[in-house]
């Protein structure tokens, strides 16, 4: 347990340190930002496509961050130590997501608000959008290290996750964006059954994407 | 039983004896193929003309095939895959990037014939319904596979990333197939593998049966050929590496 802890602070320390909390959050905002410059300033427009807007947002920002979940550690060493450790690499993929999760994910959904302030969100609509999302959060996070982890041995790897890692993504994208786009129509009372199907995503990504992710590693570091 | 299977499965694992079996194997799984299809398609021009749909049905003898030539395809990824992965099987590697851009073209047919058939019948190229969003999905992960085929250079990484990811991605499999099940969409539900009786007419049934045997026979044939072409590449490889014979 002191180990998984350990290398869960490693990640936020590591995340925080070098800048990539702020560069992601500072991404988030900037196509938020675009937004109204492509679709036009209207209000009443925005406010129609702001959950799935930000939805998409989210989504982009996450696969924009996956290259920073193992490929340090690969490139400095670290991972092969990381596979000597008593933890199997099923633990170190959950410790390094949750470290993910929490370095990463929490400041992009803490923007959120004011993200959605700025496409003139219904206010009414908002905790139901944050509720998918945290529904959705632990999916999106270890799917996305299943990605990070097969084009490992690639350098400069970004877009490659993305393809492998944007098809994993899209049924929790129509889920969440259904979700808050019916919760936009009926005057913010949430829909369960999404939130419950997104839940369930997210526990099923817990116990099978460390198998999947612990191999991929494997295959890279042999 | 069993152990005949294993033993068989073991006795191509040697990919010169593979080898062996695929150029006996090789002429007439074309020949048949080609003879299958000539037949479908012969069939499909004496089929008469829907009462609504004019003669433009014909387009479901190319996209009703294709589409579940774009899901077997994947299926015989995800078992190659599993059997190279945890049979430490070569053979399986070589099948799972062989079909891979085969089954890619397949489901481009598919999307491609499904958009020029709902012009006219449902009005529009393209709608975000569940089976289309899903067959797209399956085109993305076909192209992602083939991606970490081609990123990986080390042979024996890529093969085992890629099988994994085939593994992955085979969760989109069953939301393909029942999707037109669990969402009532505008693409119509499965209308031939019923198990009541097919909602097809028999004139309809049987050219596009044939036709669906036609492309399986072509899936399995151009399937060989690429898995003969991938062994001799790789043995090209290695003897221009001057390392171990392959």
């Amino acid at each position: 347990m002191g180990l998984f802890i350990a290398l869960c602070h490693q990640h936020i320390l590591l995340a925080w340190r070098g800048g990539h909390t702020t560069l992601i959050v500072s991404f988030l905002f900037i196509a938020i930002i675009l937004m109204p410059f492509g679709l036009g300033p209207e209000l009443a427009l925005l406010r129609q496509l702001a959950p799935g807007l930000l939805w998409v947002v989210l989504l982009m920002s996450v696969l924009l961050s996956l290259d920073r979940m193992f490929q340090a550690d690969f490139e400095d060493g670290s991972m092969d130590q990381m596979a000597l450790i008593p933890l199997s690499l099923e633990m170190v993929v959950v410790a390094k997501s949750l470290g993910h999760f929490i370095a990463l994910f929490l400041p992009l959904l803490a923007a959120i608000p004011l993200a959605g302030l700025l496409l003139n969100i219904d206010a009414a609509a908002l905790p139901a959008l944050m509720l998918s999302m945290v529904a959705g959060a632990p999916a999106l996070t270890l799917l996305g290290a299943i990605g990070a982890a097969l084009a490992l041995s690639i350098r400069r790897s970004a877009m490659l996750t993305v393809l492998l890692v944007m098809p994993l993504y899209v049924p929790v994208l129509i889920f969440g964006a259904s979700s808050s786009a019916g919760a936009l129509s009926n005057g913010g009372s949430v829909d369960m059954a999404s939130i419950a199907i997104l839940a369930l995503m997210s526990l099923a990504a817990l116990f099978l994407a460390p198998l999947a992710a612990a191999a991929a590693l494997r295959v890279a570091l042999r | 039983m069993f152990k005949t299977v294993e033993n068989i499965s073991a006795y191509y694992a040697n990919p010169q004896r593979f080898m062996r079996l695929a150029q006996t194997l090789h002429a007439p799984l074309w020949g048949l193929a080609v003879g299958v299809l000539a037949l479908g398609l012969y069939m499909v021009s004496q089929v008469p003309d829907d009462y609504q749909q004019g003669s433009t049905v014909r387009i479901m003898f190319v996209h009703v095939p294709a589409a579940w030539m774009a899901l077997f395809a994947y299926s015989f990824i995800f078992f190659a895959s599993v059997t190279a992965l945890i049979f430490r099987h070569p053979v399986g590697h070589i099948a799972g990037r062989a079909a891979a851009p085969i089954g890619a073209v397949f489901t481009l047919i598919a999307l491609i014939t499904g958009s020029l058939w709902g012009q006219p019948m449902w009005g529009t190229w393209w709608v975000w319904d569940a089976r289309l969003t899903s067959v797209l999905v399956l085109l993305f992960i076909y192209l992602g596979y083939i991606a970490l085929w081609q990123a990986i250079e080390d042979h024996g990484q890529a093969a085992r990333a890629a099988a994994i990811l085939a593994i992955v991605g085979s969760v989109n499999v069953p939301i393909v197939k029942f999707s037109v099940d669990w969402w009532n969409t505008l693409h119509q539900p499965a209308s031939v593998s019923r198990f009541s009786r097919p909602a097809l007419h028999a004139d309809f049934l049987y050219p596009l049966l044939v036709m669906g045997l036609g492309f399986t026979l072509l899936f399995l044939a151009l399937t060989l050929t690429r898995m003969q072409m991938e062994i001799l590449r790789q043995r090209a490889r290695a003897r221009h590496n001057g390392g171990a014979h392959v």
